[in-house]
């Protein structure tokens, strides 16, 4: 066994485990920053300078409130439902390529936790597990409103998961590869696949923004209609789950968005500037957060400019906007690389 | 019918053109506004550390008003407690005894004055009332509390600070015009 390589990937993957915990801790703080930004309001700044200690404030409240478990509730599945949202919102970081490769003593060590050769089906994958934490926790409930959520989310996310993975395929044919490592390495300098794929991201995006149960999207927790949805009968630490698994889920989706369409860790001209190869690799990373930022940034500014769908307007966009859309996506690319290829 | 304002839009239902049907630039379109709210001035004032500023002739918390030389200026004639529409006031009345003209002005003193800030409208009536320029509303804002009771405020809170550094000014109530009104024989309160 190659314990260096083994130590790496451990570290490594404490690592990214880290980062991404911290990045949505404090996307809960930029996301009430934001809103209050575009509301003319200052957002939170008392707990230390600028607020920056709102997100630990936040966490020890969620910990020392009451935990609630329903009479009624199915006490195995109650509990078993955020920890499978949790879970498959931070497995989802292992196969995205964080960097290029980092030449530490001679041995060239890869920032990626795991190269799949079907990376981008084992996103799609967690993402589709994911749902069960939400349905699970709904109808463990034993509450209407929490499972008129689940069952929404459940809708929703089937809905919107077959335009999401028809404009991959559309993707997949002009990349040729499902490694997200490969897509990314093809996407040197600028030549970022959303200039070749305008459309699928579009598509990509929206149903992004469906798959993390963001604003517009946010039926399966309205409050208005729902009370809080599926996570309405959770408290304590377990509702805090559900809603860090949101933020974790966003920061992930704008990690895989970069990664597929904005191309990931590269960075334009930085060839020309003669750096060596590990300040590169650092840059890159570096350049790869600024547009995932950039993207978690999106998602924010969406949710506070635009209302929630009506739930028949959602499944309209869904299966009579974007699977169409899609299709045809897929075959003007087909057309396209068919008639390329044959010269 | 006529239209209130020239802002109204006439409603209908006509068909979408091609570009409002697929959304797009209405959300862009909201997206630039919000952006522009993004960098705007923000409207909150963080208040303990920033305060706004007040009215020149804000009604909050009273002041009993000592005169130049440190002597209180209520002689308890009562005609504040008579004036006050909320009945806040009340007060007890005693003589002043000799040895005593270095505290008190007038032979007659209030031993105690208190104002029920819960019953106080802080409409100014008292120091319109006030001959002896004793009482006047200044711009401090009377304190929240946990109980009834310490509304009640008695001589201790009201009555301003011996050392000329601490005496609250209530130059902008205490206007020229204001003087010359109290001052005017043809109201009740000078006869």
């Amino acid at each position: 066994m190659d314990w260096t390589l083994f130590i790496y990937k451990t570290i490594f993957l404490f690592l990214i485990l880290l980062v991404t915990l911290l990045v949505a801790m404090y996307s809960t703080y930029g996301e009430r920053k934001v809103a209050a930004y575009m509301q003319d309001r200052h957002g939170p700044n008392r707990a230390g300078p600028f607020g920056l200690l709102q997100p630990l404030a936040d966490g020890l409240k969620m910990f020392m409130k009451e935990e609630i478990i329903p009479l009624s509730a199915n006490r195995t599945l109650f509990i078993l439902g955020p920890s499978i949202a949790m879970t498959t919102a931070l497995l989802t970081g292992v196969v995205i390529p964080w960097g290029a490769t980092l030449t530490i003593g001679g041995r060239e060590f890869s920032m990626q936790i795991a190269d799949l050769n079907i990376g981008i089906l084992y996103v799609f994958a967690m993402v589709s597990i994911g749902v069960y934490g939400i349905m699970i926790g709904g109808w463990a409930s034993n509450n209407k409103y929490a499972l008129y959520g689940a069952i929404r989310a459940a809708s929703q996310m089937i809905s919107y998961e077959l335009a999401m993975g028809m404009s991959i395929v559309a993707l997949v044919l002009t990349t040729g590869s499902l490694s997200l490592h490969d897509i990314v390495e093809q996407q040197h300098g600028m030549h970022w696949n959303i200039f070749y794929q305008p459309l699928g991201f579009l598509i990509f995006l929206i149903c992004a923004f469906a798959e993390t149960n963001r604003a517009p999207f946010d039926l399966p927790e309205c409050e208005t209609e729902l009370i809080g949805g599926y996570h309405t009968e959770y408290s304590s630490m377990k509702l805090g789950f559900y809603l860090f698994a949101e933020y974790i889920n966003m920061f992930i989706s704008s990690a895989v968005i970069a990664t597929l369409y904005f191309g990931g860790y590269n960075m334009p001209f930085i060839d020309q500037l003669g750096l060596s190869p590990n300040i590169v690799t650092m840059l890159g990373t570096a350049f790869f957060f600024l547009k995932i930022f950039g993207m978690i940034f999106l998602f924010m500014w969406i949710r506070w400019t635009l209302p929630r769908f009506r739930y028949d307007q959602l499944m309209n966009l869904g299966w009579k906007g974007l699977i169409p859309l899609s299709i045809f996506n897929i075959l003007a690319t087909g057309i396209y690389y068919y008639f390329t290829e044959l010269k | 019918m006529q239209a209130l304002t020239n802002r109204s839009k006439v409603v209908s239902d006509k068909k979408m053109t091609f570009l409002e049907w697929i959304y797009i630039p209405a959300i862009l379109k909201g997206m630039s506004i919000t952006l522009k709210h993004f960098f705007k001035k923000k409207a909150t004032i963080s208040y303990p550390e920033q305060r706004r500023e007040f009215s020149q002739v804000y009604r909050g918390q009273h002041v009993l008003k000592r005169d130049d030389e440190g002597r209180e200026r209520c002689t308890a004639c009562g005609l504040c407690a008579v004036a006050c529409p909320a009945e806040a006031i009340t007060m007890i009345a005693a003589e002043r005894k000799p040895g005593e003209e270095h505290l008190y002005r007038e032979e007659k003193y209030a031993t105690v004055y208190e104002i029920n800030m819960l019953r106080c409208i802080f409409c100014g009536d008292c120091e319109e009332a006030c001959p002896k320029e004793a009482i006047f509303l200044t711009d401090r804002i009377v304190a929240s509390e946990y109980k009834r009771k310490p509304f009640v405020y008695g001589k201790d809170i009201l009555l301003e600070p011996l050392d000329p550094e601490m005496r609250i000014d209530v130059s902008a109530r205490q206007t020229e015009s204001v003087l010359k009104f109290k001052q005017n024989k043809r109201f009740a309160h000078n006869k």
